[in-house]
């Protein structure tokens, strides 16, 4: 029996606007195991952008509860919350959200900073171990204005696997990339379930959504439907197909 | 909270800024400079007042005769016969706060010896002079019991008097010298003590017994002046007092008269000379000071605008755990590091200007500890108190809008 990683029950969220109240979701009933790759997918207004959030613990339901990981966040106040965000969660964002004028090393170091238990050394290592992880061993001292997209977005998956997580929460992290960029991401991520990581990656491209196990589709606050997903694209198989990229030698 | 990380983080984020940072930093370099600088310039000066007013004499007192009534008509000052010998001797006799005293009765005119002469002053006083205003003797004697009360024509001169009727040639004791009109045997000559805080030559003199002068050459009973020691500096006022009541019953003055006499004491003269440069002190350090609070202001000016800039770096950082206390901690440390790094550049400024200050004018340099602590301090209070609004407003972001932020 596999692990329960993330338990929502019967979960609202309403937002006031004005005089008026928006149920950006309505009842929401949803799991997500241990080792499992679930596409969170919707168009916007259907609020994946709010479960997101609040699977992240940056923000709380109306009603209903939300386990993650066994702990129910509806007890905990703003700080607990940024712990459990720093031992149990990583995120990816579109936009990778790397620090300017900092080293890859350091931008992965990060998470690291807010756990008084890391020792700088042991900080160090494991940043150098997740760079490895995600296949940038020869660019620990790169600023990110010398990686390429495909490379930044790299360095933030090093950054939300450093605190070895129980659950990876990417949000539309192939959005700013080209198709075979976005494959090699794919890929990466495709190699991280295969390893063991639990991995919840919104996105409204179904291309992309045919790479996980599981397709969980919102709708207008709730859960429209909820599948498995077949025939399921392989990353690497799929890079090979692609016509050859005419390399630019300088 | 791990305040080891969260400093090494501000330090990295300062970093990340080093131009910013340095620019930052510049107002709060120059307040604090230009406090120490102006702290340490008016301190220098006052203590070059105090030095030259000291070597005046030991804790000082002197007594001036006042203005007086005689039949309903104030006389002035210069006038007034009202100090007398007796009571000199009264104040030696009964005073506990007094260490020496000694009459002075002076005229000015021409030293002469053989053709050369020399304008000067000669001063009728007797042996405990030369301690109270701390002249030594660098060859000789000075007068004795007996010189003093036979009216002894004996003298000893300062160095200016010297050069200019002797040379370098002649050894002057021994010799005899013209005043007034009276021939004077020189017993000993003074040690050289240069000028005194007014610029006046302390060695252009002649010393004499007081009996010489006040009755062989002007041929009077008063006398123009008493100068006096207290027995060390904290009794200065003690003996002021104790000269006052003394003298008011010697001259038997009803309790509503006035004084007709004046005492005045070292530390007041260096209270009057000093009062300005005091006040001067005070004026340059509170405009000082407005400049470190305007360096203040622009600490919290550039948190403010490094704030709205790193509200994504901030949401970032609440996402993978930051809370809202780390935040705060981390832009006040990078305030309170901002300024305490500026207040020590500009102590180390403000030191180095007061040292070419100082030379430039001729004054002790001194290192004020108080100031460079108090500085410290400020900072430190300037840092927080300027750099905690803009920490709590990063503190208080949404981390959800915070990372979107475009």
């Amino acid at each position: 029996m596999q692990k329960t990683i993330i338990e929502v029950k019967d979960l609202k969220k309403d937002y006031p606007v004005g005089e008026m109240t928006v149920h950006a979701l309505r009842k929401i009933n949803m799991e997500i195991k241990e080792g499992d790759f679930a596409a969170i997918m919707g168009t916007s207004g259907s609020g994946k952008s709010t479960m997101l959030n609040i699977l992240g613990c940056l923000d709380k339901p109306t009603d209903g509860t939300y386990l993650l990981d066994g702990v129910n966040m509806a007890d905990m106040n703003k700080n607990q919350l940024a712990q459990l965000r720093n031992s149990k969660l990583g995120f990816i964002f579109q936009s990778y959200n790397l620090l300017p004028r900092t080293t890859a090393l350091e931008n992965v170091e990060l998470p690291l900073y807010y756990n008084s238990k890391v020792k700088s050394k042991e900080r160090r290592e494991r940043a150098m171990h997740a760079l490895e992880q995600v296949g940038l061993a020869d660019r620990f001292h790169h600023m990110p204005n010398q990686l390429s997209g495909g490379q930044q977005q790299r360095v933030a998956i090093a950054r939300s696997l450093v605190n070895d997580p129980v659950v990876i929460l990417a949000d539309e992290a192939t959005g700013n990339l080209d198709t075979r960029t976005s494959y090699e991401i794919m890929e990466l991520f495709q190699k991280l379930n295969d390893e063991g990581k639990t991995i919840a990656f919104v996105t409204h491209e179904e291309d992309i959504a045919r790479f996980m196990k599981r397709n969980i589709v919102f709708r207008d606050g709730l859960i429209k439907k909820e599948m498995a997903v077949d025939a399921r694209h392989n990353a690497t198989q799929l890079i090979a197909e692609l016509p050859a990229e005419t390399d630019i030698d300088f | 909270m791990n305040y080891i990380n969260l400093t090494k983080i501000a330090v990295n984020a300062l970093k990340r800024n080093k131009f910013r940072a340095i620019l930052t930093m510049l107002g709060i370099i120059i307040g604090v400079g230009s406090v120490i600088g102006m702290l340490s310039i008016g301190e220098g000066s006052k203590k070059n007042i105090q030095d030259e007013i000291s070597s005046m004499g030991s804790n000082m007192i002197f007594v001036m005769p006042g203005s007086q009534h005689r039949g309903g008509v104030m006389m002035g000052n210069s006038n007034s016969k009202s100090l007398t010998l007796k009571d000199v001797e009264q104040l030696k006799k009964s005073t506990q706060y007094l260490s020496r005293i000694s009459p002075q009765v002076s005229t000015s005119g021409q030293a002469i010896k053989g053709n050369k002469n020399w304008p000067t002053s000669i001063y009728g006083v007797n042996d405990e002079y030369l301690e109270i205003r701390k002249y030594e003797i660098e060859d000789g004697r000075i007068f004795t019991e007996q010189e003093i009360n036979s009216l002894g024509k004996v003298c000893l001169v300062g160095k200016t008097v010297v050069e200019n009727i002797f040379g370098t040639s002649i050894d002057p004791v021994g010799q005899t010298i013209r005043f007034e009109g009276i021939p004077l045997k020189i017993i000993g000559v003074l040690k050289e003590k240069g000028q005194n805080g007014m610029g006046m030559d302390q060695d252009d003199l002649i010393l004499a017994p007081y009996t010489t002068v006040q009755r062989r050459m002007l041929a009077i009973t008063h006398i123009q002046a008493i100068y006096a020691s207290s027995i060390d500096e904290q009794s200065t006022d003690q003996a002021i007092e104790e000269i006052e009541t003394m003298l008011r019953s010697q001259h038997k003055l009803k309790a509503d008269a006035n004084d007709d006499f004046e005492v005045r004491s070292q530390a007041e003269m260096v209270q009057a000379f000093t009062s300005v440069s005091d006040m001067l002190t005070m004026l340059l350090g509170a405009i000082a000071g407005i400049s470190l609070l305007v360096g203040g202001i622009g600490i919290m000016n550039i948190m403010f605008v490094s704030v709205t800039e790193r509200t994504k770096e901030i949401g970032l950082r609440m996402s993978v755990g930051g809370s809202g206390n780390d935040i705060l901690m981390q832009f006040l440390i990078e305030a309170v590091i901002l300024s305490i790094f500026g207040g020590i550049i500009g102590i180390v400024f403000g030191l180095l200007v007061s040292l070419v200050a100082t030379n430039a004018l001729n004054l002790p340099f001194l290192i004020m500890e108080n100031a460079i602590i108090l500085s410290f301090l400020v900072c430190t209070a300037i840092g927080v108190f300027f750099g905690w609004y803009p920490a709590r407003k990063a503190a208080n972001l949404n981390p959800i809008d915070a990372i979107r932020h475009e």
